[in-house]
């Protein structure tokens, strides 16, 4: 295999890359629905559940540490944690159907349900 | 003979954690798994100059030490899965002779990172992570390109490495 042949399959391969990357992202974004609720589970069990036109503050107590949530303007942040990488307060705000908020090293994971029109999931199953 | 065999081993361990301090140190974007790779640069420099059992020794070894140096528990099942899905995919596309260092590697950038996620899937029972998928795709393969040139360069450039 020539290097022209291998350099031009590379470039193949980027460019499938980038396609797959982009056709993903308009899937998503074309299925996306206004959130409805916010789930909250820890360690998979679900521990709570908030409506998300509500402004509300919640701390989440796991074994490994806390997270303090906040609702606001329709909105879920992580507004801060102690977790070692502070990935999760780093993930900013979500606010449609299916976005999540994911805080690997305390395994919690806040997921914005659908709304009365179906949401993210409905869309796609 | 052996001994400095051992000794190489030990300075490409000792790079590859470097890399991983130096990578922790970085701002990041604040998804889980977008990262450069920084350690990949080695392990993609080994499995071209030392061969594929030589490298995943060495990714294994790393990975080992990474998560008992900086990380928790749930950081080594994430890193283990990324690191093994990702020089899986390295090992078989680089055999089949298509690509150069560069393709391998963003082959390696992109599995690394589906490692990652189909753990967190598995762990955090959420199939919710669908989202994630668009960015980690398009940041594996920006790093795995950028790895893969400097790789090819390192392969290309570096004296008389093989024992
Ligand atoms: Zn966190």
């Amino acid at each position: 295999m020539d290097r022209f042949k291998t350099h031009r399959n590379d470039v193949l391969l980027i460019a499938a890359l980038l396609i797959l990357a982009g056709a993903l992202a308009l899937f998503l974004r074309l299925g996306r629905h206004s959130g409805g609720t916010v789930s909250v589970t820890v360690g998979g069990e679900m521990v709570a559940e908030l409506p998300l036109d509500e402004d509300a503050s919640l701390p989440i107590e796991t074994e490994s540490g806390t997270n303090l949530l906040v609702i606001e303007g329709a909105a879920a942040r992580m507004e801060s944690a102690d977790c070692p990488d502070l990935l999760c307060v780093k993930m900013g705000a979500i606010r449609w159907a299916g976005e999540s908020i994911v805080c690997l090293p305390h395994q919690v994971v806040v997921t914005v349900e659908g709304g009365p029109d179906g949401g993210f999931d409905a869309a796609a199953r | 003979m052996r001994a400095s065999k051992i000794a190489r081993y030990g300075l490409l361990v000792a790079l590859a954690l470097a890399l991983s301090y130096a990578e922790s140190l970085l701002p990041s974007p604040g998804v889980p798994g977008v990262k450069l790779g920084l350690p990949n640069l080695v392990v993609v420099f080994a499995l071209y100059r030392l061969g594929t059992a030589d490298a995943w020794a060495l990714s294994l070894v790393r990975v080992l030490l990474v998560s008992l140096l900086f990380g928790n528990g749930a950081s080594l099942a994430y890193s283990l899965a990324g690191a093994a899905l990702s020089l899986a995919v390295m090992c078989l596309l680089k055999r089949t002779g298509k690509f150069s260092e560069t393709g391998v590697s963003v082959a390696g950038g992109v599995a690394h990172n589906a490692g990652q996620i189909a753990v967190a899937v598995f762990l955090l029972e959420t199939t919710r992570l669908a989202w994630y998928l668009p960015v980690l795709c398009l940041s594996g393969t920006v790093a795995g390109i950028l790895i893969g040139l400097v790789s090819a360069l390192l392969v290309k450039r570096v004296p008389e490495f093989k024992s």
